[in-house]
Order: C-alpha cells, then structure tokens, then sequence
C-alpha cells in the first residue's frame, strides 16, 4: 500500500517542505494540507513541522494550536492516528493539550542551532517502533522556546508512565526538565519533539558521523517507524 | 469606551529567563535594589457595547483558556477600565 503522510502548513511554518521530502525519501507520499482547512484528505498519519508560525505571539505554537484544522487533528489523535510534532509542531501539541507540560524560552535566552544527540528512551510509539530503547541518534536542534517544563505532579506522570520519548544527551540546549526532548501520549500515536528528524533523512545534508562529513541519517526512523504503523494497522 | 485589563504572568516557581536577563541588567547598571524582576503579559480587550456579569465570565474563559497556558502562566487580575 501506498502511505500517504499529511503535512499542515501553518502561517511562519518553515520546515513544511522539508517534512515532505523527508517523507518521500522514507517511501511515503506526501500530501500538503493547510491550517485554514476542515480536511485531512483522507491521511493515514500527520506531520506538524517546524518554524515560528504567528511569529510565535501569544506564546509559541499558542495560536496555531487553535487553527480550524486542529479541531480534525485532535479528533484523529482521538482515533489513533500517529502524529508527530517537530519543534514548533511540539509546540502546538503540547498547546492544543495533545500532549503535557510546556515549553517556554531557552534558559540561556540565546536560539541555539546544533547537531543534538539523544537517547530514545520509548520505542514503542507510532514514531520510535524502529529504534530500539536506549538507542543513541544525533538529529539537528534549533530554537529559541525549547525549554521543557511541567509542574511536580505532571512531570512525575510522565516519568512514571513511560511518555517520554526522548532525552538529550551529553548536553541539555535549553534547561528543560529532566533532560526532556520529546513525549509521546499514552497511546503512542501521538509524539512531539524539539529536535528535527526531518533534517537528517539524506546523506549529504545531515548531521556529521564518525563516517563522513553531513553523512547522517538518523532521522529517517521516525518515518519508516509511521509508515510501519500505518501498514500493520492496515493489514 | 469599556476596557477590560486582563493580567498574565509566569508561575512563581517556573524561572522565567527574560525576567533574569533584564534583572543581569540592572546589576551591570548598579541598580542592586530589587531582587528579582519577573515580565508579564498585559491584554487590554476593548468593549463595543457595555460590560456586564456575562461578558465578564466570557472575559475569565478566554483568560484561563487562550489568553493563558495554564501550566505555565497564572491570570492574577481582570479589570474593567472606563
């Protein structure tokens, strides 16, 4: 079968067209939607990408988490659908309350842009089926709202039941809690992260290995995870 | 016309860094009389008609649900100002 993979344009959406690419370089079909619209054109699984939609007013991802689009996204969280949020689609995630906790301004105040390892630290999700846990992988980083942070009760939920995903290593870019890089949900369909997979998918123009220059490609298992998840609920 | 103020700051116990960097500031100024310097947000939603009890409740929705995150912002105060 032929996945097809939504990615939502929002307005400031910056890494739409490279969520795309990475989807077709995984060996699915992707298929651009839009925030202003009521449809999901029938999508097997979402992609909510990275920039700074609204120029991130109010509070990062705040107002596009109340897009009319988001009304369809949360039902097909609701369904099962896996949906990934990157950076600013985190962002959303957590502001559309899809996911717990917050994220607010780098602890250092400063934007920062590095090749970021982390460990993934659930692989059992929609997202992560493809790694295994404890699996180590660099994907790039970049922003300025990436600090994750949660109140006493919330953060022990998501310690104690496995949600989150993925932890960064080595170095924590912007003082979130506990190390935190991404959450999944409960159910594991849905999964948001800082990080950018969709930055690692070709060899060439990924982060650096011990191999070769930009040869990374750690991102692509996000992907094929989907595309996996999507067959074996078909099948 | 009717205004109504809505308030909007960061939690207490959340650090919040643009407060720490303007406070960095005032120290390299030499200004060392406050403690902390925290920054929040200040709405002012304007009114077409008059305020009443029900708009004042629909005022205290928005605040808790869009103006504000609730995990990491608090509404200390909602105000009408002629």
């Amino acid at each position: 079968m032929s996945v097809r993979i939504g990615v939502i344009t929002f307005p400031g959406s910056l890494d739409d067209r490279d969520a795309q690419r990475a989807i077709r370089v995984a060996g699915a079909e992707p298929v651009a939607l839009w925030h202003g619209d009521h449809d999901l054109q029938g999508v097997d699984a979402l992609v909510l990408p990275g920039g700074f939609s609204y120029g991130d007013y109010l509070r990062a991802g705040a107002i596009a988490a109340l897009a009319p689009i988001m009304s369809e996204v949360k039902d097909a969280a609701a369904a099962g659908m896996p949906i990934l949020g990157i950076c600013n689609g985190f962002q959303m995630l957590v502001e559309a309350h899809l996911l717990p906790g917050g994220l607010i301004r780098n602890a250092h105040q400063q934007f920062v842009r590095r090749d970021q390892r982390l460990r993934v630290e659930n692989a059992d999700t929609a997202w992560t089926s493809d790694f295994s846990a404890g699996q180590e992988i660099v994907i790039p980083l970049k922003n300025a709202d990436g600090g994750y942070i949660a109140d006493a009760e919330t953060l022990a939920r998501v310690e104690g039941e496995g949600l989150v995903a993925f932890r960064y290593v080595g170095v924590n870019p912007n003082g979130s809690l506990d190390d935190i890089a991404g959450l999944t949900n409960e159910r594991g369909n849905v999964v948001g992260l800082m990080p950018h997979p969709e930055h690692a998918v070709e060899p060439g123009f990924g982060p650096d290995t011990s191999a070769a220059m930009r040869s990374g490609v750690d991102g692509l298992g996000f992907f094929s995870s989907a595309i996996a998840a999507v067959v074996s609920a078909a099948a | 016309m009717p205004t109504i103020v809505v308030d909007v700051m960061p939690k207490a116990e959340l650090l919040d860094p643009q407060g720490k960097a303007v406070q960095n500031a005032l120290h390299r100024l030499g200004v060392e009389d406050f403690g902390s310097v925290r920054i929040g947000k200040r709405f002012e939603l304007t009114v077409d008609g008059t305020v009443d009890e029900a708009l004042l409740e629909k005022v205290r929705e928005i605040a808790d649900d869009v103006l504000s995150n609730a995990v990491i912002e608090d509404v200390v105060g909602i105000e009408v100002v002629e």
